[in-house]
């Protein structure tokens, strides 16, 4: 199987760093923002982004995960439905500034079920979008990210694999590989 | 696995146990939705649902309407009493009448044991058995195992009774095949007269004696004696069962341990529960009729999410 290294471990490390240096100067504070990380993935960056943000300002953000499973538009059109993952998130969004954060960003339906499964906490004064990897020639609805790590240009005949170490791999990498056809 | 593998949910005998696990597990994911500030989800937007009921019932319709309605369902309701099926049609043509509206799922409520059985053989809705008469009552079972697992863990090894009137009792048969299949260990408690005769084939112990089975068990699931379906006097009074069966707060508090006490509603106070016990701290019944809509909507959503 073929397999192409985007981003490694250092180059990771440097765009979470700046990820936090540009939240910070677009929020300033955080005094009226929170984090919402989607499921199942962007959970980790979520995690990583939080401590890093506290490690450089001090500053910890009110941040939750997000399950849009019960959002989706192809409820019915998949053989079985998706396994729901769990949300947790203990603070309203109303009024708030709200950055949802994912790993990878494909079609743009998870994102904008995401956004639907969010208005259920309130109404936000205000949503940005974070990932990883923006994969920009596959998207189905008109969404784009305020905050990306990398921009590729994928096929559907494709994975991006972001791969963390907290789940047993050996770095921290980010991979686009061919989806195996039998 | 995130499939049943069934398209009715008939009872829990059809069940495999990780079925059972999938709907327990996605009913967590739904207590958490019920729980938000909007309380409800797109999922079944574009799913008609009727809700037949041929028999009284209060808790379960309005659960699984409720449940409906919070995954977007369009809801019909139907009762025998003011209907057609008064003027001699069948349950199969009442059905289809229905059916022919567009609806794509039926929550059925009968007297006659099997007819949701029948009935998924002969119409090609979805069908999910609300109860039917003293045969099957799934998820009820479904919640009750939910809101003991909520509060005691994994039911591996669990010992749950179920005590009062094991005869007449749906929930009963349910919750034996249910608690079985999740590892726990059953044992019914009532009089003599209240106990089938074969249930020991379900491999289910019985205990005359009321205390005895408090001693022993995590769980007492408490059912009520239900008149309506006895035709003969099983006892003398209600009074004497009431001092023989009857459950009240001395009597747990006594125990030294924790013990849970359930009840599917509706409680006959001061005869199987009294009501102190039925407030107490030992009682989950109202987590019981919460976790009811969470489950029915597991069920709702996992039936309705196969590709048609």
């Amino acid at each position: 199987m073929q397999k192409r290294l985007v981003l490694d471990q250092q180059q990771i490390d440097i765009t979470l760093k700046r990820f936090c240096y540009q939240l910070i100067e677009n929020h300033d504070d955080f005094e009226n923002t929170v984090f919402l990380g989607l499921q199942p993935r962007g959970t980790l960056l979520l995690d990583k982004i939080v401590a890093l943000l506290k490690e450089i300002s001090g500053i910890t953000v009110p941040s939750g995960y997000l399950d849009a499973t019960f959002h989706r538009d192809d409820f019915r059109r998949r053989d079985f439905p998706l396994k729901a993952n769990e949300t947790k998130i203990d603070f309203l969004v109303e009024g708030k500034k709200v950055v949802l954060i994912d790993d990878v960003l494909y079609k743009g339906r998870s994102v904008r079920a995401a956004m639907d499964a969010m208005i259920a906490f309130g109404r936000p004064q205000k949503v940005e979008l974070m990932v990883l990897v923006d994969r920009r020639l596959t998207r189905d609805y008109p969404i784009l990210p305020d905050y990306y790590g990398v921009k590729v240009n994928t096929l559907d005949s494709q994975y991006v694999v972001v791969e963390w170490v907290a789940q047993g791999n050996p770095a921290d990498a980010i991979w686009i590989t061919e989806k195996v056809t039998s | 696995m995130s499939q049943l593998s069934t398209r009715h949910l008939l009872g829990i005998k059809e069940l495999s146990e990780a079925d059972i696990r999938l709907v327990l597990e996605t009913a967590t994911n739904f207590k958490e939705v019920i729980n938000r500030p909007i309380k409800k989800v797109p999922s079944l937007r574009d799913i008609t649902i009727a809700n037949i009921f041929f028999e009284n019932s209060t808790r379960t319709r309005l659960s699984f309407e409720l449940a409906e309605k919070r995954l977007s369902a369009d809801v019909v309701n139907f009762s025998s009493s003011n209907s057609s099926v008064k003027k001699g049609e069948t349950l199969v043509d009442t059905v289809n009448n229905i059916l022919a509206m567009k609806v794509d799922m039926v929550v059925m409520r009968h007297a006659s044991p099997g007819a949701p059985h029948f009935l998924s053989k002969n119409v090609p809705a979805n069908v999910v058995n609300a109860g039917d008469g003293t045969h099957e009552h799934p998820t009820q079972a479904l919640l009750d195992a939910f809101s003991m697992q909520e509060k005691l863990g994994d039911l591996k090894g669990k010992k749950i009774a179920i005590i009062g009137d094991i005869l007449h009792s749906r929930v009963a048969l349910s919750n034996i095949f249910c608690l079985q299949k999740l590892g726990a260990e059953v044992r019914v408690c009532g009089p003599v007269t209240l106990i089938p005769k074969y249930i020991e084939s379900l491999g289910v112990k019985v205990e005359l004696d009321l205390q005895k089975i408090l001693n022993w068990c995590d769980v007492a699931n408490v059912l009520r004696i239900q008149l309506e379906r006895q035709q003969i006097k099983y006892f003398p009074s209600l009074r004497e069962y009431s001092l023989y069966y009857g459950i009240n707060k001395k009597m747990l508090d006594g125990l030294n341990k924790e013990i849970v006490v359930m009840h599917p509603g509706p409680i006959n106070r001061g005869v199987e529960l009294s009501s102190d016990a039925a407030d107490s701290s030992h009682s989950i019944i109202l987590d019981q009729v919460e976790n009811g809509v969470a489950v029915r909507m597991a069920v709702l959503y996992l039936l309705a999410g196969a590709k048609g």
